[in-house]
């Protein structure tokens, strides 16, 4: 217990440190700009991420190398080997905490740091970014299930745990909704991303997590040919922000119908970008023209930049002018994903959670409820079993809300 | 700065189209015109664009012009460059290898499956090694398909299996083998430093290595991929961007009978 003591006691620090950081320098009030760093090489990867801060990206994340959210532990130390992405290691965090520091003191701004706990080992992930005072970090309650192949009943488990240390220590989760679209489209199965964003929230509240940490996730994905396509994005995006009003809403840009068009691709990324401004999006995933091509390159990700920090600035107060047609094309569809979204969580409150993962409900997706990896580590809790983390942080957290409330 | 774009000084091109000497259009023919974007890790001065420019000239480019410098970091700087590339090519000599299949429809490759084979064919796709993206096999196998051409799961006589993303090559041979698969579908959508091409080579190493390659027909797919690669790598196909799922079916089972599969 002294020991978990002290663990907590390093992480309050940690919060502490952030807070300190943020009334120095303030917070950004629009939307926080988001780049991704994945070189593989951390030392590459901190050469392109302070590149990156320093054109005025406010979150850096740095994409894991492929398969780390299969293995059932985590590597240790300083990594330069890795594919699409670095290792996510205790060490890797550290050296790039310290460089966002230098930059942000530089800049004074406060330079926000993403990782991503979702795989085996979700609460291990979590509690090296919570020593580390990482401030992002990816966080979904069902995503190892549907699209990593991880046992529903481990990933459940896992869930709580790291959203219990993620609370705990400050940190925003993102949710993977966006994912959904990916594989299944983005019209026909809208509502299964709102229905996955109440799963989250509720999953989330039940660890402590608080609305404003919650960065549900949802995605530009709409086939560029469908007629009337932006009034849907934008209808959607402005659905999630009325029913989740306090929630700094993850939002992605347009992927699967990036073509290696890039002059295209860059208007699909400034209509995206619109989007965000219009409806109050909070983490703002900057889409790059050569996506579907390779890696970004430095200046993929300056351009970037530029897009969006031009369409906020000129439209910087549009949202805030216009006002939606009762019973319009934008009012009425979403309406229909909402009611949709609804009929669905009735169906799955009838079915159960697990039975509607079976069946294939969230992105066509079928995982069966004994199937999948690390199965073998989940266990019936013994009778003398306690976490100390969890008595720690959780109560706390409770504790503490009730003394708000 | 980029008065240079459109200089009118230089008006003796020849305009006729000759083959035997492409050259790049942009807006007279033979002008040569092309446009480069690319960053230098130096600082941003008058010494970095002349660098920016020389380093164009050395690609063949007649009078580079510097549109834009933008710095990225302190050592890093952006440059947008045009000009007039000097080289042409024989286009009346270049021949290139494609997949050369009358492409059927769906109901067409149904029936010729269903006349040549009388069974369904067991086709098993994914996104082999690295690559997290399942974009493109979903593009080809997913009911729905892509830009209106329905996918391999629609087509009654393909039992379509898509193993998703990031399958490492053994675990796709093997169930491949358990499925007793006819044609292998592989995508590779992202890719950093060529990762790809290694990737796809081992998987037909390892087929080699098992003794199986000619028990599949093999392809594989991707924005990167040219038939010609794929060839080059040991497959049978390869699929780039603007192909669909009528092309890589009809490929596949027409293979398939060339090879006296049954």
């Amino acid at each position: 217990m002294p020991v978990a003591e002290a663990t907590v006691e390093r992480i309050r620090g940690n919060v502490a440190k952030r807070n300190e950081y943020l009334n120095e320098f303030g917070d950004k009030k629009g939307p926080y700009l988001y780049i991704i760093v994945a070189t593989g090489n951390i030392y590459e990867d901190i050469i392109q991420a302070k590149a990156g801060a320093k054109q005025g990206a406010d979150i850096i994340a740095v994409i894991r190398t492929t398969g780390q959210s299969l293995l059932d532990y985590v590597p240790y130390g300083a990594t330069t080997e890795g594919f699409g992405g670095t290792y996510a290691t205790q060490e890797n965090f550290r050296l790039m905490r310290a460089a966002l520091d230098e930059v942000g003191e530089e800049q004074h701004r406060y330079i926000r740091l993403c990782n991503y706990c979702s795989g085996l080992c979700m609460p291990e992930i979590a509690a090296m970014g919570a020593l580390e005072r990482l401030d992002v970090m990816l966080n979904d309650a069902l995503y190892g299930i549907l699209f990593r192949d991880i046992n529903m009943q481990r990933t459940i488990v896992d869930q709580f745990f790291s959203r219990v240390i993620n609370s705990f220590a400050g940190v925003i989760i993102n949710t993977g909704e966006d994912n959904y679209l990916t594989t299944a489209d983005a019209v026909e199965e809208a509502h299964t991303v709102l229905a996955s964003q109440f799963l989250n929230e509720q999953f989330a509240i039940k660890a402590g997590l608080p609305e404003e940490q919650q960065g549900l996730g949802h995605a530009f994905e709409i086939d560029p040919d469908v007629e009337n396509g932006f009034l849907y994005e934008l209808a959607q995006a402005q659905m999630a922000r009325e029913i989740f009003p306090k929630a700094p809403l993850k939002y992605m840009p347009p992927t699967k119908f990036m073509t290696g068009n890039i002059f295209r691709g860059h208007v699909q990324d400034a209509l995206f970008n619109m989007v965000t401004i219009l409806t109050g999006q909070k983490l703002h995933l900057l889409g790059m023209m050569t996506e579907a091509i390779h890696t970004p390159f430095m200046s993929d990700r300056a351009l970037s930049i530029e897009n969006a920090q031009y369409i906020f600035n000129t439209m910087h107060d549009l949202g805030a002018e216009l006002s939606y047609k009762k019973g319009g094309i934008m009012e009425t569809r979403a309406n229909f994903v909402l009611q949709k979204a609804t009929d669905l969580l009735g169906e799955i409150e009838h079915m159960g959670l697990f039975a509607t993962l079976e069946k294939g409900v969230f992105a066509d997706i079928k995982r069966p409820r004994d199937g999948g990896k690390g199965l073998a580590g989940v266990v019936t809790k013994a009778e003398f079993y306690f976490n100390p983390f969890v008595e720690l942080m959780f109560n706390e957290k409770v504790a503490k809300g009730g003394e708000n409330a | 700065m980029s008065g240079g774009l459109y200089n009118t000084h230089k008006a003796d091109f020849d305009t006729t189209l000759d083959l035997t000497r492409l050259k790049a259009y942009g807006d007279t023919m033979n002008d040569g015109k092309v446009q480069f974007s690319f960053t230098l890790p130096v600082k941003n001065d008058a010494r970095g664009m002349e660098a920016a420019r020389q380093l164009v000239r050395k690609m063949g480019v007649d009078d580079p012009n510097v549109a834009i410098a933008k710095s990225l970091d302190k050592e890093f700087t952006f440059y947008v460059v045009y000009g007039g590339v000097a080289h042409s090519v024989d286009y009346e000599n270049i021949h290139v290898q494609t997949v050369e299949a009358e492409t059927m429809s769906m109901e067409e490759t149904n029936d010729y499956i269903s006349e040549h084979f009388g069974r369904k064919i067991i086709m098993i796709g994914a996104s082999t090694g690295t690559d997290a993206h399942t974009v493109g096999i979903d593009a080809i196998m997913n009911r729905k398909g892509f830009a209106g051409h329905y996918g391999l799961e629609r087509y009654e006589m393909v039992e379509a299996i898509n193993m998703g993303a990031q399958v490492p090559n053994e675990d796709f041979l093997k169930k491949a083998l358990e499925v007793n698969a006819d044609v292998l579908l592989i995508s590779q959508t992202v890719t950093q430093k060529d990762i790809h091409i290694q990737n796809l080579t081992e998987l037909i190493e390892l087929l080699e290595a098992e003794g199986l390659r000619d028990r599949f027909v093999v392809c594989c797919g991707g924005p990167r991929i040219t038939h010609e690669l794929a060839k080059e790598l040991g497959f049978d196909a390869g699929f780039g961007a603007g192909t669909y799922a009528d092309d890589v079916a009809t490929f596949a089972v027409t293979e398939m009978v060339k090879r006296g599969m049954k």
